[in-house]
This record gives structure tokens, sequence and C-alpha cells, in this order.
């Protein structure tokens, strides 16, 4: 495995995790502002515990019970699905096609429902178990995803122990930030991030896709970077094509139409 | 029992989300590129040129498929 290739592997993971991170730190932020701190913390941290176990129990098995190849065949498919679909989500969403994801929306309406929600008072402990729940279900849904892309990125290349370790760095710097920005998570430029992390995911599940076939790639690990370019090209190709064929003002229109299971 | 149940309708609904939700053509086009990567493993010239291109033309596709039906929506 080529430093550059553990660069990238690095990269995607903490791209896709911070992207995460940031729609879950949303949510617990408005269950910590509406229903107490303790609780939305606790529950958040509860969620990250069970996270890490997933990786383990799912990720350390992989490496040393399913054979390479097919571990890599079928990694490398995971993520090619993920990744373009996280694609074409970003080139929908830059060409104004699609609304962004409003992280102040979203703050606004959770908070708005768990407020409506204040009939059941924290105990005598200060915990509240609505604040817990939707903490703890914040966390583990988005993490989840995570976890996947750690999983299968670190067990195709036998780093799930770099790839868990970028995961949580990107969640304690999105935890860190959080906390000092508070409620001003609609700064991060979420559409970017995504885009560059569907680009690696890209990239990476069809060179493994490729490598698991008996496919090797020219280059070797050199190709996953010539991938990142290409898919890149094509990227930047079609928010310039869909941007250049859009009548401005129905593109305002349609910006507000979202999509089922929009993330 | 009902927990155990739940739990395996929600993992199957997650699977299910995260594997086609609203893009089944980017699932059936990702089988699609598994199985021409088997067929022309022994043809490696060829493949990395196939492969690629088959992925880019898939997401083309896919992402015109999502302009339509934003545009369809009144």
């Amino acid at each position: 495995m080529s430093p550059s290739s553990t660069v990238v592997l690095i990269l995607a993971v903490f791209g896709a995790s911070t992207v995460e991170m940031v729609e879950a730190l949303t949510i617990v932020v408005a269950a910590g502002v509406t229903r107490g701190w303790r609780s939305a913390l606790e529950g958040a941290a509860a969620a990250v515990v069970v996270l890490a176990v997933l990786v383990l129990a799912v990720g350390v098995p992989l490496i040393h019970y399913v054979p390479i190849d097919v571990l890599r065949v079928v990694v490398g498919a995971l993520l090619l699905v993920l990744g373009l679909s996280w694609l074409r989500k970003s080139i929908l969403r830059a060409s104004g096609l699609k609304a962004k994801h409003d992280e102040d929306a979203i703050f606004a309406a959770t908070s708005a429902e768990l407020a409506e929600d204040g009939r059941d008072h924290p105990d005598r402990s200060g915990r509240d178990g609505v604040g817990f729940a939707v903490a703890f279900k914040g966390v583990f849904l988005e993490g989840t995803e995570v976890v996947l892309i750690v999983v299968s990125l670190g067990a195709s290349q036998h780093r799930l122990g770099i790839a868990a370790g970028a995961a949580a760095a990107a969640a304690l710097i999105v935890a860190v930030v959080g906390a000092l920005v508070a409620r001003q998570l609609s700064r991060v430029p979420e559409n970017t991030i995504k885009t560059v992390v569907g680009i690696m995911l890209s990239s990476f599940g069809l060179f493994w896709v490729g490598e698991g076939s008996g496919v090797h790639w020219p280059g070797s690990d050199l190709a996953i970077l010539v991938l990142v370019g290409v898919f890149a090209l094509v990227t930047l190709g079609a928010v310039a094509f869909l941007r250049a064929i859009q009548p401005r003002p129905r593109a305002r229109e349609r910006s507000l139409v979202p999509e089922r299971g929009d993330t | 029992m009902s927990l155990l149940r739940r739990w395996a309708r929600a993992f199957g609904h997650f699977w299910w989300d995260f594997l086609i939700g609203d893009t089944p053509e980017l699932f059936v086009a990702t089988l699609v590129i598994v199985g021409m990567a088997l067929l022309l493993r022994h043809h490696r010239a060829v493949a990395i040129i196939v492969l690629p291109l088959m992925a880019i033309v898939f997401l083309l596709l896919s992402v015109l498929r999502g302009r339509r039906s934003s545009s369809n929506v009144p």
C-alpha cells in the first residue's frame, strides 16, 4: 500500500466522518438546548461507544476470515454505490437542482419538535429520556454510514486502525468546533466536502472492484489518484453543464425540491 | 421477540435505503460494473478503460434522471 493511497484513505474517511458528524451534531445541539445538555451528551457518548464496538465487531473478523479478493469486490461495490449516490446528490445540489442540506432548518425543526414534547420533565438526577434518545439516535444513525466507510476502506486495505483513527479525529474536531460555534453549523461547506468524499469513495470503490476481480490497474495504488482526477473532472463538467442549461428563475424553484432520504 | 423484529426491520430498512433508496439505477449500475470487471479480468487493457467509462456514464444518466424528476415537480 503506497503512502499516496493511505493519504487518500485518511482524507476520504475524515471527510465522510466530518459530513455525517456535522449532521449528528445539529441534532445533539438541538436536544441539548431544548432538553438539557447532560442527557444529550450522554446519548451522543453512548452512540459513539456502540459505533466503536460495531467497528471492532464487524471489521476485525472481516480482515481475518474473509478472503481478500472477495472482500475487495464486496467492499468496492458498497463504496461505489455510496460514492456515486453522494456524487449525484452533490452535482444536483451544486447546479441548483436540489435543495442544499440546511443545518439551520434542521436545527429549528428538531428544537421545535423537542420543545413541543416538553411535558416529560427531567428526573431528579437531571436526566431526560427524550433528550438522551434523540441524541443517541441522531449520532447512531449518522455514524452507521461512517462505520460502513471505516470498515470497508479499513478492511480492504488492512488499515482498520488508521481508518478508525481518521473517523475519530473528525468526530472530535467536529465536536470541538461545534461546541465553539454552537448553532452556526450551516457555515460548514457540507456540499463541497460531500463532493470531494463522493469522488474519493467512487475512486476507491472502482479500484477495489477491479483489483478484487483480477483486473490489476496500471501503477497499482497510484491508479486511485488517476481515478480521483477523472471523477473530479466529470463532476466539475457535469455541474458546469447543468448550470449552463439551467434557466435562472426556475433553478431557484427547483432548488427547493427535497428528495426522500435526503441527507 | 417484538424488539428483535423491530431491530431486524430497522436493519433491513437501513440497507434498503443505503443500497437502493432513491437511486435503484446506481445499485443496478454497480452490479453491472462488478459483472463486467469479472468478465474482463483477463483483458486488462480493455477493463481499465471500460470500467471507469461505465461508472461515469451511469453517474451522468442518474444525474439526468434526477434533473428530469426535479423539473417534473410542479
